[in-house]
C-alpha cells in the first residue's frame, strides 16, 4: 500500500488521506466530533473492512459529510493506495 | 466652552466614582468594528480595577481581549444578548466562575427600567458628540444610524459617559443621547472601524437553498391570514429572510396591499419598501446597514426607538404588541417548537438572543425559517440544546423538506394547507432530519453552569453547562 | 431535469428538494480525469443511500470508448439508477452497445430490463442519425441535445435566438415523436440572464420538447411556469375529458363539447394539458380524474 488521498475540503465533503500502517488507525478531524465522530470511525473501518484491508493508517478531514460521502471517498482512497479496483475492467 | 463635559477617559472614569464591584455596560451598534469596550476595560484594567461586572448588550468576536481580564479578575460578571468567538468559546469551557446573564434586547430593556439590571456607569459611544454630550449615530468617521440599545443605558444609569471620534459644535441636534443624561464627554481617536460598523447593503442571496427557503417563507406569509392591508413586518438579516421581503414586496404590488410599519433592526431592504410607499413606518432599534443608518437621519417617518420601545415585554406600549407578522431564524427548532438561537449543537455558545424572545412572543404570527441540516448538523431536532424561546410562542417552521406549522395554530396550517403548501408534522421533519445524517451522541456537557437564559419576565428559563 | 457534478456531494445531497422532475449526475464532462474513480464511487453510493423520493434519477456516463464508460456503466446499473445518458451518440449501434453493457450487469446483479437508456445528441452525424437512435433499443427513453459540442461541429456559434438550433431541435422532436420516446432541450448557462433563459423555454415549448435540461436550481422556477398550463387552459381540457367520458358512458364514438364535434388531436392534446397540470402540482391526481 502506498499513501493516496481522496476528497475535497469543501462543505459536505470529507478528505481522506491512507497509508500504511499497523491495524486499522483513524484519526479523525471535524466540527462535528463530539456527535458523530463515532459513527464516521466507524463508517470509516467498516468500508475498509469490506475492502479486506486490516492494516492501514486514515487521516480524515471532515467537512460535515453524509456517511455515504464518507464510504465513497474511503474507497477511492483505498482504490488509489492499493491499485486494486471494486470495478470490473 | 463654558460648562464642557469633555475630559479624558481617566478622569471620566475617576469622576463616576465607579468601585469595585460595581456595574458598568456598553452597547453594539458598532457591531464588529467596535473599540469601545476593549479600549474601556484596558484602561480600567490599567487603573487597577477588579470584580467589575459588564452588562452590555451584546458581545462579539471582536471582543476577544476580554478573556484576558476575566482571567485578571478586572472583569467577574457579564450580561449580554449574545457572545462569539474567543470569548464565547472560552467562556463555554468554563473560564468564569459567575454564570454569564442571557437576556433578550427587549428583557434587557425591561430589566433597566425596572431596577433589575442596575447599571452603575454606562460608557456609550457615539459618532458625534457635542461638548455636552449631545450625541448620535452619525458623524463624520462613521455612521451606525440608530442608537436604540444605548437608550436605556443612557435613561437609567447613574452615570454616564460619551466617547465619541467626532465632537461638533453645539448644538448636536437631533440627538439621540440627550446631554441632559450626560455627566462626561471622552473624545478619542476612534470609536470603531467604520467598514464594519455600517457595511454597504447586503447582498441578495444567490443560495439556491436560501432562495428556496425565502419563497416557502413569503408564501406561508401570504397566505397566512394575516397578509392585509395595514399588516406590520419584522426581519432578520439572514440570507433567506432579506429574499422573502423580496417575494412579499412583488405580492403587496399585486394586490395592493400596504404596510403600516416595519420593526426591528432596519435594513436597506425595507428602506427601499418604505420609499416605494409601501411600508408607512420604520421603527428602527438598530439600522443595519449603511443605507438604514442613512436613511433614519433625513427620513421623519424612520423613528429610532429604544430596546424598552422596541421590546419589553413589561411595557405595553412597546412596538411589538402591535406587530403582525415576525420571521425569525434558529440553530435548532425541537418538536415541541422549542428554539434555540444561542448555543451551537457543539455545545458552544455561538450565537445572541436578540429580539427572538420578545418578537415570537408578542406577535401575531411567528415564522421560522431555517434549514432542515447545516452539513451534519440537524436544526430541527427532538430537544433543543438550550431554551431560548418557548415553543408556544413560535407558530410555523418553514424548512426545505417542509413546512410545520404548530398544533395551537390549527386554523394557520388550515390556511396553508388550501394554499396547496407542503405541511407536515414537525416530528417528520425531526425524523427525516435524523434518518439522513444518523443519530448525533450526547454533548459531553460538564456540571458547572456557564451561562443562564432569562425570561422576558426576569424568571430562569434554561441553564447553560460547561462543555469539555 | 437538473445536472449536478458528480463529485460534488455537498450539491448531491439535496438536489431534490428544488423540485426538478429529474436529476442528471454528471460524471463526463463536469468530472476531471483525476477525480472519474472517486465521482463515479460517490455517485454509486448516493444512488444507493439518498432518499430522492419521487425525482427521475439519471447519470451521465462517459462514452463507452473512454477507459471510464464500462465502469461507469457497472457502477450506476448495481446501484439502482432509473436512466443512463450517453453522451455524444452518433449511431444505433452506439445505443445497442450501451444495452448489452447494461444488460450484462443487470444479469449478474439480478435486476434485467430496468434501466432506461437517454442518448445526448451532440454532432451533424448525431442529428441525421436521430430517428435510428431514437428506435435502437425499447430501453430507449428519450433523446435530448447537447448544443454546446453541436454546434462547434457545426462550425458555428451559439445565439441568443438559437438560429443555429432551429434543425437540430425539430429533428429531435421530429423523431423523438416518431418514435413514442421523449425529447428534452439542451442547457443554458447564463444564469444572470432570465429573460433570454425564459424565451427560450418559450421557443423549445413551441416546438414540442416534453422539458428543458438546467443547470441551477434558479431555472427550475421559469421552466415550470412556461411548462405549466393556465387555468383558462386547464378548464378547457377538463370539459374535453369530460365529454370523452360522457361520450364512453353512452358507448358513442362521437365525442362533443359545446355541441362542437371534437378531433382526435384535441383529445390528446387535452389529456397532455392535464397531466402537465398534475406534474407541476397545479392539480392533483385525484381531481384529473
Amino acid at each position: 500500500m502506498k499513501n493516496a488521498t481522496a476528497g475535497t475540503l469543501e462543505s459536505g465533503d470529507i478528505l481522506i488521506n491512507i497509508g500504511p500502517g499497523e491495524g486499522l488507525q483513524v484519526n479523525l478531524q471535524s466540527s462535528v466530533a463530539a456527535q458523530f465522530g463515532r459513527q464516521i470511525k466507524a463508517v470509516i473501518t467498516d468500508t475498509l473492512e469490506g475492502l479486506g484491508i486490516k492494516d492501514a493508517c486514515v487521516e480524515a478531514i471532515d467537512k460535515g459529510a453524509l456517511d455515504c460521502t464518507i464510504r465513497a471517498r474511503v474507497t477511492a482512497a483505498a482504490v488509489r493506495a492499493t491499485g486494486k479496483d471494486v470495478w470490473k475492467d | 466652552m463654558r460648562n464642557s463635559k469633555v475630559v479624558s477617559l481617566e478622569e471620566a472614569i475617576r469622576r463616576s466614582g465607579l468601585q469595585n464591584g460595581q456595574t458598568i455596560s456598553f452597547h453594539h451598534h458598532f457591531r464588529g468594528g467596535d473599540k469601545v469596550v476593549n479600549m474601556v476595560v484596558d484602561k480600567l484594567a490599567q487603573m487597577g480595577f477588579k470584580d467589575l461586572k459588564l452588562a452590555a448588550s451584546s458581545l462579539s468576536d471582536v471582543h476577544a481581549p476580554l478573556v484576558e481580564h476575566i482571567k485578571n479578575g478586572v472583569i467577574t460578571g457579564i450580561s449580554t444578548s449574545g457572545l462569539r468567538g474567543a470569548l464565547a468559546d472560552a467562556i463555554s469551557h468554563g473560564l468564569m466562575e459567575e454564570p454569564v446573564v442571557f437576556r433578550s434586547h427587549g428583557g434587557r430593556g425591561s430589566a433597566i427600567a425596572n431596577g433589575e439590571l442596575k447599571i452603575d456607569v454606562a460608557f456609550l459611544g457615539a459618532c458625534s458628540s457635542d461638548e455636552l454630550g449631545n450625541a448620535t449615530g452619525h458623524g463624520a468617521n462613521s455612521i451606525c444610524g440608530s442608537l436604540g440599545y444605548a437608550l436605556p443605558d443612557a435613561r437609567y444609569a447613574s452615570h454616564v459617559v460619551v466617547l465619541t471620534d467626532d465632537l461638533v459644535a453645539y448644538p448636536n441636534m437631533p440627538q439621540s443621547i440627550s446631554a441632559a443624561d450626560v455627566e462626561s464627554v471622552v473624545v478619542v481617536d476612534s470609536v470603531g472601524d467604520s467598514t464594519k460598523i455600517a457595511a454597504g447593503a447586503i447582498r441578495d442571496s444567490k443560495n439556491p437553498r436560501d432562495i428556496l427557503l425565502a419563497k416557502q417563507a413569503a408564501k406561508v406569509i401570504i397566505n397566512s391570514g394575516y397578509f392585509q392591508d395595514g399588516f406590520s413586518i419584522q426581519t432578520g438579516t439572514g440570507g433567506a429572510s432579506l429574499a422573502a421581503v423580496k417575494y412579499i414586496r412583488e405580492e403587496m404590488i399585486n394586490r395592493g396591499i400596504k404596510a403600516s410599519f416595519a420593526l426591528g433592526g432596519i435594513t436597506a431592504h425595507m428602506v427601499k419598501l418604505h420609499q416605494e410607499g409601501l411600508i408607512g413606518t420604520l421603527i428602527d432599534v438598530q439600522s443595519f446597514d449603511k443605507v438604514a443608518a442613512e436613511s433614519i437621519a433625513v427620513d421623519p417617518a424612520h423613528r429610532e426607538v429604544s430596546a424598552v420601545e422596541y421590546a419589553s415585554g413589561q411595557h405595553l406600549g412597546s412596538a411589538t404588541h402591535a406587530l403582525d407578522i415576525v420571521i425569525l431564524s434558529a440553530l435548532e427548532v425541537d418538536t415541541d417548537f422549542n428554539v434555540n438561537v444561542l448555543v451551537g449543537s457543539d455545545g458552544i455558545i455561538r450565537g445572541a438572543i436578540g429580539g427572538h424572545q420578545d418578537t415570537a412572543a408578542d406577535s401575531a404570527l411567528s415564522i421560522i425559517v431555517c434549514p432542515l441540516l447545516r452539513g451534519r448538523i440537524p436544526c430541527v431536532v427532538p430537544h433543543v440544546t438550550t431554551l431560548i424561546t418557548p415553543g408556544p410562542s413560535v407558530d410555523v417552521v418553514v424548512t426545505e423538506y417542509g413546512i410545520a406549522v404548530n398544533p395551537g395554530r390549527p386554523e394557520i396550517a388550515q390556511r396553508l394547507k388550501e394554499a396547496g403548501l407542503k405541511v407536515v408534522p414537525i416530528t417528520e421533519l425531526a425524523a427525516k432530519a435524523s434518518s439522513i445524517i444518523g443519530k448525533p451522541d450526547p454533548l459531553p456537557f460538564g456540571d458547572k453552569v456557564v451561562g443562564v437564559v432569562m425570561n422576558r419576565d426576569g424568571s430562569v428559563l434554561d441553564k447553560i453547562y460547561n462543555i469539555q | 431535469m437538473m445536472f449536478v457534478p458528480g463529485n460534488n456531494p455537498g450539491m448531491m445531497a439535496d438536489a431534490h428538494i428544488y423540485g426538478p422532475d429529474s436529476i442528471m449526475l454528471d460524471l463526463e464532462d463536469s468530472v476531471t480525469m483525476a477525480e472519474k474513480d472517486a465521482a463515479r464511487l460517490l455517485v454509486h453510493n448516493a444512488l444507493k443511500t439518498i432518499d430522492y423520493g419521487k425525482t427521475e434519477m439519471v447519470v451521465r456516463i462517459n462514452p463507452l470508448n473512454t477507459p471510464y464508460g464500462k465502469k461507469d456503466v457497472e457502477a450506476v446499473v448495481k446501484a439502482g439508477v432509473d436512466v443512463i445518458r450517453m453522451p455524444k451518440t452518433e449511431t444505433a449501434d452506439e445505443v445497442r452497445e450501451l444495452e448489452a453493457e447494461i444488460l450484462k450487469v443487470e444479469t449478474e446483479i439480478g435486476r434485467v430490463g430496468e434501466t432506461r437508456i437517454m442518448a445526448a445528441i451532440e454532432s451533424a452525424l448525431g442529428i441525421v442519425n436521430a430517428y435510428a437512435i431514437a428506435t435502437a433499443s425499447p430501453r430507449m427513453m428519450g433523446i435530448a441535445l447537447g448544443a454546446e459540442d453541436y454546434s462547434a461541429n457545426l462550425k458555428t456559434n451559439r445565439t441568443p435566438g438559437g438560429a443555429e438550433l432551429l434543425l437540430a431541435r425539430e429533428q429531435i422532436v421530429v423523431a423523438a415523436r416518431a418514435a413514442g420516446i421523449c425529447c428534452f432541450d439542451t442547457v443554458y448557462s447564463n444564469l444572470d440572464d432570465m429573460e433570454t433563459f425564459r424565451k427560450e423555454v418559450e421557443l423549445i415549448k413551441t416546438l414540442g420538447f416534453d422539458g428543458k435540461s438546467i443547470i441551477n436550481p434558479r431555472q427550475i422556477e421559469v421552466v415550470n411556469e412556461v411548462f405549466t398550463p393556465t387555468e383558462k387552459e386547464i378548464n378547457k381540457a377538463r370539459a374535453v375529458v369530460a365529454a370523452i367520458k360522457e361520450a364512453q358512458a353512452k358507448g358513442s364514438g362521437v365525442i362533443a363539447v359545446n355541441g362542437k364535434m371534437v378531433d382526435r388531436p384535441v383529445v390528446l392534446r387535452a389529456e397532455r394539458t392535464i397531466a402537465l397540470a398534475v406534474a407541476a402540482g397545479v392539480i392533483s391526481e385525484e381531481e384529473a380524474l
